[in-house]
C-alpha cells in the first residue's frame, strides 16, 4: 500500500514537473514570437567546397523584395543583418550585437519600444545612423545612469544616434540575453558595417501560428524560383519556424517527462509486488476462512473474486491517497523549488487506471491460489 | 423413508509415498430420513475421510456415494459445490466462525453463495435460524464477543439456515466443556424430533445414547451398526435450558 501510495505519487509529481516546464518553454518561445519563421543561406559549395551557411551569400534584397510582393500568409517580414562587435560611449564600452532590421522586426521578436521611438523608413532608406540600444546595453554604457536618448555611441567606428530604448526581456530559457542588442536599420548595418550588398537572414511572421507551414512553403516555392533551383536539387536555403524549434524543444522534455515517468513507474511496480505479498499473507492467514466458505458452497471464482476485490480496494485507496500526495509533493515543489509544476488530469486518470489494473495483475495470483486451494486441507489449516 | 445417504462399496485410497494407505475399504451403508447417526471409531479408523466424502468435499476412489439420490463421484467442483450449499450442513469441531463478523452476517454466508435468495430473504432466514438455537439476543454480537456454546450454536444456525437434507457434526463438542456440550446435544436432539437427518461423527462413547443409530468403524470398515432402542434425552440429563423453537 506504501509502495502504492510513494509510486502514485511520483507519477502524477514528476509528470506535473515535465509538464510544468514543457510550458514555461512553450510560453518563453512563444514571447518570442512563436509564429517566427527565420529564413537564412543554406550550405551551399563553390566549386565542390561546401560553405558554411554564414558565409553563402545567396539571399538577396529581390528575394526580400519579392517575398514582400507575393506572399500571402505573412504578415510582416524584415530583412536581417548582423555584426558582433564593441559598443562605445566615452570611457565604457561592451561588446555587443548589432541587427540591421527594418522597422518591423520589434513586433516580430515580440520586442517593444520603451521609450522614444521605432526607427522609420526614412531612416532606412537613407541608411540613416541611428539605433534602438537594449537595456543591458543601456547599463553597459551609461553606468552613471543619465539618459540615453538622444545621445551617441560609437559601434566599432561608426556613430549611431540613440532614438529608442527596448523594454527590458531578460534571459530566455537558453540563458541568452535578451537585452543585450542594438537593433539599427539595416541598410546602415549593410552599407556602413559590413560593406555587404547580400542578406544574411530574412526574419518573418506567419499571420499567425497555424499558417506558419503554409508560409514556410510558400517561401520555399518563391525562393527555389527566384534562385532558379529544379526539383531534386539541395535548397540553397533554409526555412525554419520557431514553431520547428518549439516541437524540439518540446520533444526533448518529452523524454525527460517519459524517463522520470518510467522511474515513476517502476515504483509503482514495487508497490503492485508489494500488494502481491500483502495479498499473499492474507491469504495464508485466512486458509481456514478460505475453507470453511468452500465447504458450505462458495465456488472458486467466488473465493477469487473476494480476493481480487480486497486487492483492488487496497490498490485504489492507496492510489487516492497517491493522488492527494502527489498533488501536496507537486505543490511543495512549486513552492519550495520554484520550479514550474502543472499538474495534468491525464496523470491523475492514468494513475487510477494503473492501480486498478496493478490491484487485478499482482492480486491475481494469490488470489487464484486462494480459489485453488482443496477445502479438506484449507478447513483443517493450523 | 426416503434414502438420504446411501455409499456403496466405497474405496478411499491415499497415496503416501510409495505406500498406499486404504482409507476407506467398501463402505456399504444407507441412511434414511430423520435419522440421527453417530459415527464413531479411534483416529486413524477412517471416520474423517468418510465425512468429507460424505460432505462432498473430497470424492471417494471406488464405489459411488448417493446424496438425496444424487451420484456424487463424478460431479465437477462446482457442482459439488452448490451441493454443499444448498443439501449439506456443516458444524465444525472449532466452529469456524469468521473472526469480527457478527452472528448474524455469519449465519448469513452461505446464503451469500445462493443466488436465489435476496438481501430480505437472507436476513430473515437468518433470523430465524438464530432464534432457533436460542440466540436471539446475541443477532448482533461479533464472534469473539460470545463462548464457545454461543459460537457453536451461530456454527449449528449456520448449518442450517439453507434448510439442508442432512446435518454433518464433526466432533460438534469436542471443545466444549460438559455441561455446555450437553445443551448442544440437546439442540440436535431437538433438531431431530423435527425430523431433521444428522450425522455426528466423534469418538466419545457417551454421545451414542443420544443418537438413534450408531456405526462404528475400525480401519476402514464398519464393524457395528446398531439401532438405539433407547434414546436418552439430553435435555434430561441436563435437566435445564429449555429452548423454543419452531420453524
Amino acid at each position: 500500500m506504501l509502495g502504492i501510495i510513494i509510486g502514485v505519487a511520483s507519477v502524477i509529481a514528476m509528470l506535473a514537473i515535465g509538464a510544468g516546464s514543457k510550458q514555461s518553454i512553450h510560453e518563453e518561445i512563444g514571447q518570442m514570437g512563436s509564429n517566427m519563421i527565420m529564413i537564412q543561406p543554406g550550405n551551399g559549395r563553390f566549386g565542390g567546397v561546401r560553405q558554411s551557411a554564414s558565409s553563402m551569400q545567396t539571399l538577396k534584397m529581390t528575394d526580400y523584395e519579392s517575398l514582400v510582393r507575393e506572399t500571402n500568409y505573412l504578415s510582416k517580414i524584415t530583412p536581417s543583418v548582423t555584426s558582433s562587435g564593441q559598443a562605445i560611449k566615452g570611457s565604457n564600452n561592451s561588446p555587443t550585437t548589432i541587427y540591421g532590421v527594418n522597422e518591423q522586426y520589434i513586433d516580430i521578436r515580440g520586442y517593444s519600444v520603451g521609450r522614444g521611438s521605432m526607427f522609420t523608413n526614412q531612416d532606412i532608406r537613407k541608411a540613416a545612423k541611428v539605433c534602438i540600444v537594449g537595456q543591458t546595453v543601456v547599463d553597459n554604457l551609461f553606468p552613471a545612469g543619465e539618459d540615453p536618448l538622444g545621445k551617441t555611441i560609437r559601434f566599432g567606428k561608426i556613430p549611431l544616434k540613440i532614438v529608442g530604448i527596448l523594454e527590458a526581456k531578460g534571459y530566455n530559457s537558453m540563458g541568452m540575453d535578451q537585452d543585450d542588442m542594438i537593433l539599427a536599420p539595416y541598410t546602415t548595418v549593410q552599407k556602413r558595417i559590413l560593406a555587404i550588398t547580400y542578406l544574411q537572414g530574412i526574419t518573418a511572421a506567419a499571420l499567425s501560428e497555424e499558417y506558419t507551414d503554409q508560409a514556410i512553403e510558400e517561401i520555399t516555392e518563391i525562393l527555389q524560383r527566384n534562385h532558379g533551383i529544379k526539383i531534386g536539387q539541395e535548397n540553397d536555403f533554409n526555412v525554419r519556424s520557431q514553431q520547428e524549434m518549439m516541437e524540439t524543444m518540446s520533444s526533448v522534455m518529452d523524454m525527460m517527462t517519459i524517463l522520470l515517468g518510467c522511474i515513476a513507474g517502476i515504483s509503482l511496480v514495487v508497490g503492485g509486488i508489494g500488494i502481491m505479498n500483502i495479498m499473499y499473507v492474507s491469504v495464508t492467514e485466512r486458509t481456514r476462512e478460505i475453507g470453511l466458505r468452500m465447504s458450505i458452497g462458495a465456488m472458486g471464482r467466488h473465493i477469487l473474486m473476494q480476493f481480487l476485490i480486497e486487492a483492488v480496494i487496497i490498490s485504489i485507496t492507496g492510489g487516492l491517497i497517491g493522488v492527494l500526495a502527489g498533488v501536496g509533493a507537486s505543490g511543495l515543489i512549486k513552492l519550495i523549488a520554484g520550479w514550474p509544476v502543472s499538474i495534468q488530469a491525464y496523470s491523475i486518470v492514468l494513475s487510477f487506471v494503473v492501480c486498478t489494473v496493478t490491484g487485478i495483475f499482482f492480486g491475481w495470483y494469490p488470489a487464484k491460489k486462494a480459489s485453488e486451494l482443496n477445502p479438506i486441507d484449507a478447513i483443517r489449516y493450523e | 423413508m426416503n434414502e438420504i445417504i446411501k455409499v456403496e462399496d466405497l474405496k478411499r485410497d491415499f497415496v503416501v509415498g510409495e505406500e498406499t494407505v486404504h482409507a476407506l475399504r467398501d463402505l456399504s451403508f444407507t441412511i434414511a430420513e430423520g435419522e440421527f447417526v453417530t459415527i464413531m471409531g479411534t483416529s486413524g479408523s477412517g471416520k474423517s475421510t468418510l465425512l468429507n466424502i460424505l460432505g462432498c468435499l473430497d470424492i471417494p476412489t471406488g464405489g459411488e456415494y448417493y446424496l438425496d439420490g444424487v451420484p456424487v463421484r463424478k460431479m465437477g467442483k462446482n457442482d459439488r459445490a452448490l451441493l454443499r450449499n444448498r443439501k449439506i450442513g456443516f458444524v465444525f469441531q472449532s466452529y469456524n466462525l469468521l473472526p469480527k463478523t457478527t452472528a448474524l452476517e455469519n449465519v448469513e454466508l452461505p446464503l451469500l453463495y445462493n443466488k436465489t435468495v435476496n438481501a430480505a430473504q437472507r436476513k430473515e432466514k437468518s433470523q430465524k435460524a438464530l432464534e432457533s438455537v436460542g440466540l436471539a439476543d446475541r443477532v448482533n454480537h461479533r464472534s469473539n464477543q460470545m463462548s464457545g456454546g454461543q459460537q457453536q450454536r451461530v456454527a449449528i444456525a449456520r448449518a442450517l439456515v439453507n434448510d439442508p437434507v442432512i446435518i454433518l457434526a464433526d466432533e460438534a463438542t469436542g471443545n466444549l466443556d460438559t455441561r455446555t456440550s450437553f445443551e448442544i446435544l440437546t439442540l440436535f436432539q431437538d433438531f431431530h424430533a423435527q425430523g431433521r437427518t444428522i450425522l455426528f461423527v466423534t469418538h466419545n462413547h457417551e454421545i451414542a445414547r443420544y443418537g438413534s443409530r450408531n456405526i462404528v468403524l475400525r480401519d476402514g470398515r464398519v464393524i457395528e451398526d446398531t439401532r438405539n432402542k433407547n434414546i436418552a434425552s439430553a435435555k434430561d440429563t441436563l435437566a435445564s435450558l429449555p429452548a423454543e423453537e419452531e420453524e
